[in-house]
């Protein structure tokens, strides 16, 4: 890892940078209340003075709906077309939080392990994630609970924490993140060896240790608590959509005449209709079974599966829920 | 304990199973399910409580088999009443409860009840939603069109508006049909804009204007607006307060020979 | 051939359309690639996704046989959007196929056991396969026993099959009918599978039992398996939940730990023991 130190005029040389590439640059745009990534033309557009973006930034890599592939039925015959990594272009988001860019690997795990995802893999290898240091943080946030942090640099390819003077210090983290630096390598400044990374950033208290979930989860699949924290859960797919590490998925058929594209979108496990058989047999036919997939998902057998949690405790299920279902609430009340 | 809390514990002790009212949340007050009497002191109920707990009236699992008491807002109470009238909920099984303007517990043993109570209280916009009225009022169709789609170019489908509408209680919706498949499964702007295009139709006097399905959006679209303009059509043409019965039947499902056609040209 | 693209599916004529019975149907697929086919290999227990140009995929078990080369096939009942769209497909149209998916039953361990297999109306297509597998390599086998019923004669799956398995001299089967769907030429038995499986009753002393059934029918035939004192580390079964991927990922059929797509569809008893039973 690699310090530097950016001036103001320096991050706005760089940025410009980076777009005169040809990249797409998404960054967190405000829209009323609302913070969302948005592709950006100039650093002006970029939002500040909000804790977290509504959304994670899990659609650069995993879009609300891509094309797996299309076809053709002429004359008896069909012919499908596949694919093309070569359509994926360069992609840089820009002032994610460590929790969006910690949450990239979770995800990527998913889709890595065992069979290849091409479409996944194209599209992270062409995607360089630049991180902010949380200076802000509110009590939704539970990022150092779940083995994160305000400044946790795991799974950045760079992390800025800006400081007073307009400028940020930078640490250089992947040969991505480097590649992203040549850009504009004389906007970047020695290090300053007076500045503390720590200072700036944000205090976010622990509400539950990982380790005594995990085990409490282990013998938790008969309890009534399932029913008790759901009774006021209505079944939508938000909490879902907007976490960085759900990958659930649909596969959908797009016909249009004798053509068609066959697509994936996002689901959720929270939806009714998610393990429903043909035969009508529903598996979780009930809220509180779902509700006690999520968790168990998310801290039980993801750990148990692939050696990783399912949360990166960045609080935006809690935000977005409209019934209040505070997943760090939820957390600490199975261990009290 | 406050006197909601105690007239909890009282229906519980008359042998209600759930007390259905709010608990403190996060942001502002949350539904709460109380069926202890211990739970009873976390029960809260004041302007600051705005979920529409009618929804829950209507899930079999969660009501189970006893009696149920709620304590309704004056949008739950409005809902409450449409629903009574499209006979999903047996109002015998059922103790409604609010707080009136003057801080008194008041309950209704009948639909002519709260509907006689809920005509004592106009239907009316919010500053807010009165300045988007005017905003998109004074917009050009062309303009309505592309505000509209750019909103709409923000769903994500989580079907949060869905979830959060008392109305929509369709045990298999129009989303889950797919022989056609009506509904888009993936987020695109304009099939995105039929799925509220289609939920506001099917919303037709019976949406009660509680705007829970805007509040749910956890994008910020403005959905309700859809609904609470096409309420303002209806009470235009038909004469519909939401709560109240409607004069000649529903505004949508109901048909009579001599029903003016002046609109086909 | 390992494909790039995991959701990207093989293009497959129809060479052959069987109508098994009332709205069931075995499709013999050929692939379009010759080099494809040259490539694939499968083993018994793995399925596939099958598509449907313009309507989807639908997830079936491989129903033939590995030993039998140059096709694949499935059977399938028209239930909804995808295996309607493919009910109405005809021989020398095209399909789509994605697979071998899944764990596969280990038919090495196997070798030189009897094997008893019980199955109930369309869930005999994915012992079929492990059926034709275990008759083409006979000789690996000792004792074979089959029980299988539907709720009619008609709802009998694989009938020139069958036929065959009954006339072998080396197989045992023992087909049966629900009480009131025999016909009055009706030779079998006449009684749901679990109780003909308990008057059958195949001795568990080196034997492993293979079922695959409905959920109703299961949980009557394991506690039969379990009287008759077969562990549960041989009693081998398949679960079927709602699969869109096929390959892990999508998330649908996960249970517990595990997926069943990738982990199964292929578990001993023993193995379900940790899977929670509410969940499949």
């Amino acid at each position: 890892m690699e310090k530097r130190y950016i001036s103001k005029e320096g991050l706005s040389r760089w940025f410009k940078a980076l777009l005169a590439g040809g990249k797409r640059v998404y960054a967190p745009v405000r829209n009323n209340d609302k913070v969302d990534f948005k592709p950006v033309r100039s650093l002006d557009e970029v939002a500040d003075d909000y804790v977290q973006t509504t959304q994670s930034a899990k659609s650069t890599v995993f879009p609300r709906a891509e094309v797996l592939f299309s076809y053709q039925k002429e004359n008896g015959i069909t012919t499908l077309n596949d694919f093309d990594p070569a359509t994926v272009p360069e992609t840089v988001v820009w002032k994610i939080h460590p929790c969006d860019a910690v949450g990239f690997i979770p995800l990527s795990q998913i889709f890595n392990e065992g069979y290849e995802d091409i479409l996944y893999k194209t599209h992270l290898e062409k995607t360089t994630l630049v991180s902010f240091s949380c200076s802000h943080a509110d009590s939704f946030c539970f990022c150092t609970s779940v083995q994160g942090g305000p400044g946790e640099t795991t799974g950045s390819d760079i992390q800025l924490t800006s400081l007073p003077d307009g400028g940020a210090l930078v640490e250089i983290l992947t040969p991505k993140g480097e590649a992203l630096v040549q850009l504009s390598a004389e906007s970047f400044e020695a290090p300053k060896e007076d500045e503390d990374k720590a200072q700036y950033l944000a205090d976010v208290p622990i509400y539950f240790q990982l380790d005594e979930i995990r085990n409490k989860l282990k013998d938790a699949f008969n309890s009534d608590i399932w029913k008790k924290q759901s009774e006021r859960c209505l079944g939508c797919g938000a909490c879902a959509f907007v976490c960085p590490t759900c990958a659930c998925f649909d596969i959908q058929e797009n016909p249009k005449g004798s053509q068609g594209q066959r697509i994936r979108c996002w689901d959720s496990c929270g939806f009714s209709l998610f393990t429903q058989h043909t035969s009508g047999h529903n598996p979780r036919a009930v809220q509180s079974q779902r509700w006690r997939q999520r968790i168990l998902h998310k801290f039980s057998y993801m750990p148990d599966r692939i050696n990783i949690f399912g949360c990166t405790g960045c609080g935006r299920c809690s935000r977005a829920c409209p019934v209040d279902m505070n997943i760090r609430e939820h957390l600490t009340s199975l261990v009290k | 304990m406050n006197k909601i809390a105690e007239k909890a514990v009282a229906l519980l002790q008359e042998g209600h199973t759930l007390v259905l009212g709010y608990e403190e949340g996060d942001r502002a007050p949350r539904p709460f399910f109380c069926r202890q009497a211990e739970e009873a002191q976390h029960l809260v109920l004041d302007e600051r409580c705005t979920a529409n707990l009618a929804v829950y009236l209507t899930k079999p699992e969660l009501m189970g088999k006893g009696r149920v008491a709620v304590f309704a807002i004056t949008s739950s109470l409005r809902a409450i009443a449409q629903l009574t009238a499209e006979n999903q909920l047996q109002l015998e099984n059922l103790t409604i409860l609010t707080l009136t303007a003057e801080q008194e517990i008041k309950t209704f043993a009948t639909l002519e009840e709260i509907r006689s109570y809920l005509s004592e209280v106009p239907y009316e916009l919010s500053d807010t939603e009165k300045a988007l009225d005017e905003k998109l009022s004074a917009m050009t169709r062309e303009e309505r069109w592309k505000y509209w789609i750019n909103e709409f170019s923000r769903c994500i489908k989580c079907y949060a508006c869905r979830a959060a509408c008392p109305m929509c209680y369709c045990t298999r919706c129009i989303t889950e049909v797919n022989r056609p498949q009506w509904i888009s499964p993936w987020p695109s702007p304009l099939p995105n804009m039929e799925w509220q295009i289609n939920r506001v139709m099917h919303l037709v006097g019976r949406c009660i204007g509680c705007g829970a399905c805007g509040r749910a959006c956890p994008v910020g679209i403005p959905v309700d607006y859809l609904s609470k303009k096409m309420l303002q059509d209806l009470s235009e043409e038909f004469g519909y307060v939401p709560g109240q019965a409607m004069q000649d039947g529903n505004a949508l499902s109901t048909f009579k020979p001599d029903d003016k056609e002046n609109f086909i040209h | 051939m390992e494909k790039p693209n995991i959701y990207l599916p093989y293009l497959m004529k129809i060479a052959k359309i069987t109508e098994e019975a009332p709205g069931v149907k075995t499709f013999q697929l050929h692939f379009q690639d010759p080099e494809a086919e040259k490539a694939f290999t499968f083993k018994a227990g793995q399925f596939g996704e099958y598509s449907d140009f313009g309507e989807g995929e639908s997830t079936f078990c491989i129903a033939s046989s590995p030993t039998r080369k140059g096709y694949i096939e499935c059977t399938f009942r028209a239930a909804g959007r995808v295996t309607s769209g493919l009910a109405s497909l005809e021989e020398g149209q095209t399909m789509g196929f994605r697979g071998p998916f899944g764990n596969t039953f280990p038919m090495d361990e196997w070798k030189g056991k009897n094997l008893v297999f019980v199955a109930g109306g369309i869930a005999l297509p994915p012992m079929r396969c492990v059926i034709c597998n275990a008759l083409d390599t006979r000789e690996n086998f000792k004792d074979i026993t089959i029980v299988y019923g539907a709720k009619s004669v008609d709802d009998l799956v694989y009938k020139d099959e069958l036929k065959e398995w009954g006339e072998r001299p080396d197989v045992n089967l023992v087909a049966t009918v629900d009480p009131g769907g025999e016909t009055p030429d009706w030779k079998g038995e006449i009684g749901f599978v679990p109780t003909v499986l308990e008057k059958a009753a195949p001795s568990p002393e080196n034997t492993i039992a293979i079922v695959c059934g409905p959920p109703i029918m299961i949980k009557f035939t394991f506690p039969v398996l379990e009287k008759l004192g077969f562990k549960d580390e041989n009693i081998y079964t398949t679960l079927e939940n709602r699969m869109k991927c096929g390959v892990g990922k999508c998330g649908r059929c996960n249970v517990g730990k595990l997926y069943v797509c990738k982990d199964g569809p292929v578990f001993t008893k023993a193995q379900l023991r940790d899977i929670p039973a509410e969940e499949y």
